[in-house]
């Protein structure tokens, strides 16, 4: 990843949580300055759909062209999408306390991604049951691909089809229970961005460091053969 | 040079000056929130997240001694 990247990423993330706790926000009963958490909650489910998306493209990649590289990056991408799913999952949870009633509502969009999030750490539990590492590999790519069709449809679709108190959800696209205007979107698209490149961040690193561990084994080969 | 520095400091304190007096002066709800400390929390939050950013950038660092240390293992005549 670019450096200027990293200091963009680093420099949104400082406006975001600047403005995101100053700035003016519509003021809504019930929510309150409650608000604000849309741009902390909303961006982690941003993050992790699009390191999904990331991961199921070199699922792909890995099933065209079998290396170990591309596996390396479908696993760390999914890791940390699962990390930012879970991020998404415990602050949906506080926020829907105070603004619901209770941390777990049985809300079609809580209960969809919750699937989806188990049907993610199943794709880890699938790595670590197959021993053979060409196995592994090209059996959890085609799982991804699976998971990846899991998914849209139970965070997507699913709730839309029914009521939901959750925004964008019961025939509601988009934000528009919000109200989210001009003034939310000059600190929620930022801080979209923002998590997206530090996900991205994130991920490298752990695809570098996995890439060290590889070359260390086969270092280590070497010197018994 | 100095002319330039000397005028450049000039209007800088002139804008601090008058923002100085433009927050004292004209009734905003700046009050409230320092009253409620908000900019404290904002603090602590922003003195967290630069942690971790920093966190993260020597861990990149770090990352890459380890790929330099295997690169130069592999080829010691490099």
């Amino acid at each position: 990843m670019k450096t200027w990247l990293k200091i963009l990423a680093v420099a949104l993330l400082f406006y975001v949580h600047i403005g995101g706790l100053l700035l003016d926000v519509p003021r809504l009963n019930i929510l309150n300055e409650t608000i604000r958490a849309l741009y902390f909650h909303v961006p982690m489910w941003f993050g992790m759909v699009t390191l999904f998306l990331i991961s199921v493209v070199y699922s792909v990649k890995y099933l065209v062209n079998p290396s170990v590289a591309n596996d390396r990056k479908a696993v760390e991408f999914a890791n940390v999408g699962l990390v930012f799913g879970i991020l998404g999952m415990l602050t949906g949870m506080l926020w829907a306390n105070y603004a619901w009633g209770s941390f777990w509502h049985g809300d079609p969009k809580q209960n969809g991604a919750a699937i989806a999030l188990l049907v993610y750490l199943a794709y880890f539990i699938l790595r670590g049951s197959v021993e053979n590492e060409e196995q592994k590999a090209r059996l959890s790519a085609v799982y991804n691909i699976f998971a990846f069709a899991a998914m849209i449809p139970l965070i997507f679709i699913i709730p839309r089809l029914t009521s939901s108190l959750h925004p964008g959800s019961g025939g509601n696209p988009g934000f528009n229970m919000y109200d989210l205007d001009n003034r939310m979107r000059m600190v929620f698209y930022p801080a979209v961005i923002a998590w997206i490149l530090v996900g991205i961040w994130v991920t490298t690193l752990r695809v570098r460091i996995r890439a060290i561990e590889d070359k260390i084994h086969d270092l280590e080969d070497e010197k018994t053969h | 040079m100095k002319k330039l520095i000397n005028s450049l400091l000039g209007l800088v304190l002139m804008v601090l000056s008058l923002s100085a007096n433009a927050q004292s002066d004209v009734p905003m709800a700046d009050g409230l929130r320092s009253e409620g400390k908000i900019y404290v929390v904002v603090a602590i939050i922003l003195i967290v997240l630069a942690g971790l950013v920093v966190y993260l950038f020597l861990m990149d660092r770090k990352v890459k001694k380890l790929e330099d240390l295997l690169a130069d293992k592999n080829h010691p005549t490099k």
